[in-house]
This record gives structure tokens, C-alpha cells and sequence, in this order.
């Protein structure tokens, strides 16, 4: 961190929080650039899926802007894209390989979904629109206030979708424990109320997705 | 030095790739006995579930050993084959080899209720390998559960051979009839089967090539079950012998499920 220290800047001042609290909303990577949505359709059913799907693309995009912001000069811009999805690639495939040896029914859940983090746009969009310019610990918190701006946004729809899809709220307590709760009362649906199966299918994450972005642009 | 000549270039991209490629082996070689415990925890909770034993994968272990008891391979025509530890067949190796050659492993559970058969299989769906367990009631004949997975059938249409709705069809059907010929199971066609036929089941609508790939699965593994019970005398002397012909064989593959 010597180079911090040439430049007096303090670790968390109030343009690097910036690059935190930024695509939390007013430059959020979902619903202001419209990345990642696909992923955002196909894990969301549940809570807890998503939950991890969003620890896997947090850790490739903050290693992935750090690896990159460290060897940015070293790149060739000839062959940057390529070196960029080099080092995902790799950092996904470790993702995988972790989720498999410690959270098997995770890793089981997603799936493909894992291996597609790689063409998630939000992880190379910061890697090239970001890390190649700027020091590591500003790639950092960029990766990281991305990722989180992403994750949001997926707690929102998968809680959605689960509630009104399923009636119940898996909320991970551990890495294989969960503790499902069930969101209606028996009366409830005694009373003739139904799961609405419908927000168990891709296209009502689509519609939510859109009712977020919608509800997003007008605020 | 000037980034951009192609010398630089390659030299960069090879320390690259190998910097990455060392890195994804040394992962590799790391999370791999974590890995292969999960997948051997899985496998014990398959079959513990097809037996309507629903287990934690943390207490998987302990509950197999308490009811698994026995375990045992044989080979298709029904011989026993020592020395192999059923539990490390993977039958998706076996299925490579020639037919007289692979083996079938077969897992006997002492339960409160009885004891069980359970036989793993595995065949083709449409798109990719489908694999069951199916546990059978200690007369040999009939069925008391029945679990598949798939690799990749169509969700909603075949992949619905993995749902409760289409296993729970299994529970108490029959593979041999009432004068002792095996019959296996059929999975036919919605409707087709008159109500409350004892050896068969409804197949999916819409899913028929995945329907009819585990109909050729339970009839290959069932079958080769039947033979191993009948030269190796397990069940008591009451239980009718099955005369297989090549004839009922033929009658049989022609009321597999016809194309839509």
C-alpha cells in the first residue's frame, strides 16, 4: 500500500466511498446499466441461492479488478480482453471448484449458473472499464460496491419471487444450514389462498426485474 | 520496453496462461477429497431415500451404515461377483463395457418395517444420462419406492421423472405376475393403462423419449435383479420362479411406448 500513502488519500475517503455507495443505487450495474440480468433471471427463485450466486460474483469481480488493477501495465492492450477473461475464467473455476468441496447443495443449485459468472457483463465491463486505470484498492472497493449493487437487487427479486411463489423464505444460517420460514400462516391458505406458480418461472423474474428497474427510474 | 511487440505479447500470454493453469491444478488437487465425500454422502443419501429414509447429508454416513446391511454384485445373467466393493461402482463406467462383463450392485436395508432391496440403475434419457434407485420389498416382486435423477431432460416435460408425482406412481406395483413371469415395469403413455394395472405406470406427456428411457432402464435392471434371485435361491421357495423366454422378451419391447 506505499503508493497509498504518496498520495495522502485515506483508505475510505469520500471518493472511494463513492465507488461503494455509487452502483448501490444511483449507478446500480442491474437496473441502471442493465447487466447481469440474465443470472438474475435464473437464480432468484430462492433466497438462498441467490445469496451464494452473490458471494460468487462479489468474490470474481473483487479479486478479478485486484488481479488486473496490479498487472495493468504489464497487459498489452492488443490482448487485453483475452488476458481479462483469462484471469475470470480461472477465478470462476475456483469459485466452482470451493463451492463444490463446501457447499455441495449450493454449488448443486447453481449449477451452470456458476460458469456463466464468467459472462456475467458486470465482472468484465469493471474489469475493463475500471481496473485497467486505477490502483488496486480502488478496484477493490469498486469491485466490491458493484457486486453489492448486483446482489441487491437479486435479494430483492429472489424474496419476491419466494414469498409470492413458494410461501416460504429459505434465509441461509450457515454454509449448509437453513432455516426456512414459512411466510403464511396455514389459515391462509385454508382460507383459499395459492402459491402462485408463476413467479417460480423465468418470466415473472423478468417482470419483476422490469417493475424494479421501472420503480427505480421514476424515484 | 514496448508492450505492444508481438514478442512481448506471447511472451506475456504464456506466463499468463501457465501462472493460471498451475493455479486451477493446485485448486484442483486441494478441494478433491472434499468433493469426493460429498459426492459419496450424496450417493448414500439416494439410496437411503428410495427407501423413504430422508437423511441430512451430515448424519448420511451413520444412518447408512444402521440400515444398509449387506451389500452385494452380480452380473447381468445373475451370477455373483466377489471381491468388488458395490458402493465404488460407478455404473456409468459400467454401462461401456460389454454386456456380460458389467456389473450390478445391489443393497440390502434392514428397516423397522422390513427389509428392502435397492438397486441403483442408470440409462439414457433424451439429452443425457438418467439414473434411479429403486428399492423392492424383500418378496422380490414388489416395489416400495422408487427415486431418478437426470442430467439434463427438458424441465417440465422429462426432467419430471425427478418429482414426487410420477416416483410415488412406483410404490407397491409389481415386476413379476401372478404366474410368475417377469413382466418388469412399463411406463406407458398417459391413459393407456387400464386402472389399476399392477405392472406399469403413467409416463410423462410431452417427456415420451425420457418416459421410455426409464422404461428400458427399470426393464434392464429389474431384469438382471430377477436373475440374480433366482440362482442364487435369496428369497424363500414360495415365491414363484420366473421362466424368462426370448418370446416374452419381444412381446415386451413392442409395448414400449410409441412415438408421438
Amino acid at each position: 500500500m506505499s503508493t497509498e500513502n504518496k498520495e495522502k488519500e485515506s483508505l475510505f475517503s469520500a471518493k472511494r466511498r463513492k465507488l461503494i455507495t455509487d452502483p448501490l443505487n444511483d449507478n446500480n450495474p442491474v437496473t441502471v446499466q442493465v447487466l447481469g440480468i440474465c443470472s438474475a433471471l435464473a437464480i432468484t427463485v430462492q433466497l438462498k441461492p441467490a445469496f451464494f450466486m452473490f458471494l460468487g460474483v462479489l468474490t470474481v469481480i473483487a479479486m478479478g479488478n485486484v488481479i488486473i488493477s496490479l498487472i495493468r501495465d504489464l497487459i498489452p492492450s492488443r490482448v487485453r480482453i483475452i488476458a481479462q477473461l483469462v484471469i475470470v475464467a480461472g477465478l470462476v473455476i475456483i469459485v466452482d471448484q470451493v463451492l463444490k468441496a463446501f457447499v455441495y447443495d449450493v454449488s448443486k443449485q447453481l449449477s451452470v449458473f456458476v460458469g456463466l459468472i464468467i459472462t456475467n457483463c458486470i465482472v468484465m465491463g469493471r474489469l475493463e472499464a475500471f481496473a485497467m486505470a486505477n490502483k488496486p484498492w480502488p478496484s477493490f472497493l469498486d469491485g466490491v460496491g458493484n457486486s453489492l449493487g448486483y446482489g441487491i437487487i437479486l435479494m430483492i427479486v429472489s424474496i419476491i419471487r419466494e414469498i409470492f411463489g413458494a410461501g416460504t423464505l429459505t434465509i441461509p444460517t450457515g454454509i449448509n444450514t437453513v432455516y426456512v420460514l414459512h411466510v403464511f400462516p396455514q389459515s391462509f391458505y385454508d382460507l383459499g389462498y395459492v402459491n402462485n406458480g408463476l413467479m417460480i418461472l423465468p418470466p415473472m423474474a423478468l417482470i419483476v426485474v422490469g417493475m424494479i428497474v421501472w420503480a427505480h427510474m421514476e424515484t | 520496453m514496448n508492450k505492444e511487440n508481438n514478442v512481448y505479447i506471447i511472451v506475456f500470454s504464456v506466463i499468463m496462461v501457465v501462472v493460471v493453469g498451475v493455479s486451477l491444478a493446485f485448486v484442483a488437487q486441494f478441494t478433491k477429497p472434499f468433493q469426493d465425500a460429498n459426492i459419496r454422502l450424496e450417493k448414500m443419501q439416494n439410496i437411503l431415500s428410495s427407501v423413504g429414509i430422508i437423511v441430512d447429508r451430515t448424519t448420511a454416513e451413520e444412518t447408512y451404515n444402521k440400515y444398509i446391511t449387506k451389500s452385494e454384485v452380480y452380473k447381468v445373467d445373475g451370477s455373483l461377483q466377489e471381491g468388488v466393493d458395490a458402493f465404488g461402482i460407478d455404473l456409468a463406467n459400467e454401462l461401456k463395457k460389454p454386456e456380460d462383463q458389467q456389473l450390478f450392485p445391489i443393497y440390502e436395508c434392514k428397516k423397522e418395517d422390513g427389509n428392502y432391496f435397492i438397486l441403483p440403475m442408470r440409462g439414457k434419457g433424451l439429452w443425457g444420462p438418467i439414473w434411479g434407485y429403486v428399492s423392492l420389498k424383500d418378496d422380490g416382486i414388489t416395489v416400495a419406492g422408487a427415486v431418478f435423477d437426470h442430467s439434463g431432460e427438458t424441465p417440465g416435460l422429462g426432467a419430471e421423472i425427478s418429482k414426487a408425482p410420477f416416483q410415488e406412481q412406483f410404490i407397491n406395483k409389481k415386476i413379476v405376475d401372478e404366474s410368475g413371469q417377469f413382466v418388469s415395469i412399463t411406463v406407458e403413455k398417459p391413459g393407456k393403462l387400464p386402472e389399476g394395472y399392477e405392472y406399469g405406470v403413467d409416463g410423462i406427456s410431452g417427456g415420451t423419449l425420457t418416459s421410455v428411457g426409464v422404461h428400458n432402464m427399470l426393464h434392464r435392471y429389474l431384469q438382471a435383479f430377477r436373475n440374480y434371485v433366482e440362482k442364487n435361491n435369496i428369497l424363500s421357495p414360495v415365491t414363484p420362479t420366473a421362466n424368462i423366454t426370448n418370446d416374452t422378451l419381444q412381446l415386451d419391447s413392442t409395448t414400449v411406448i410409441t412415438e408421438q
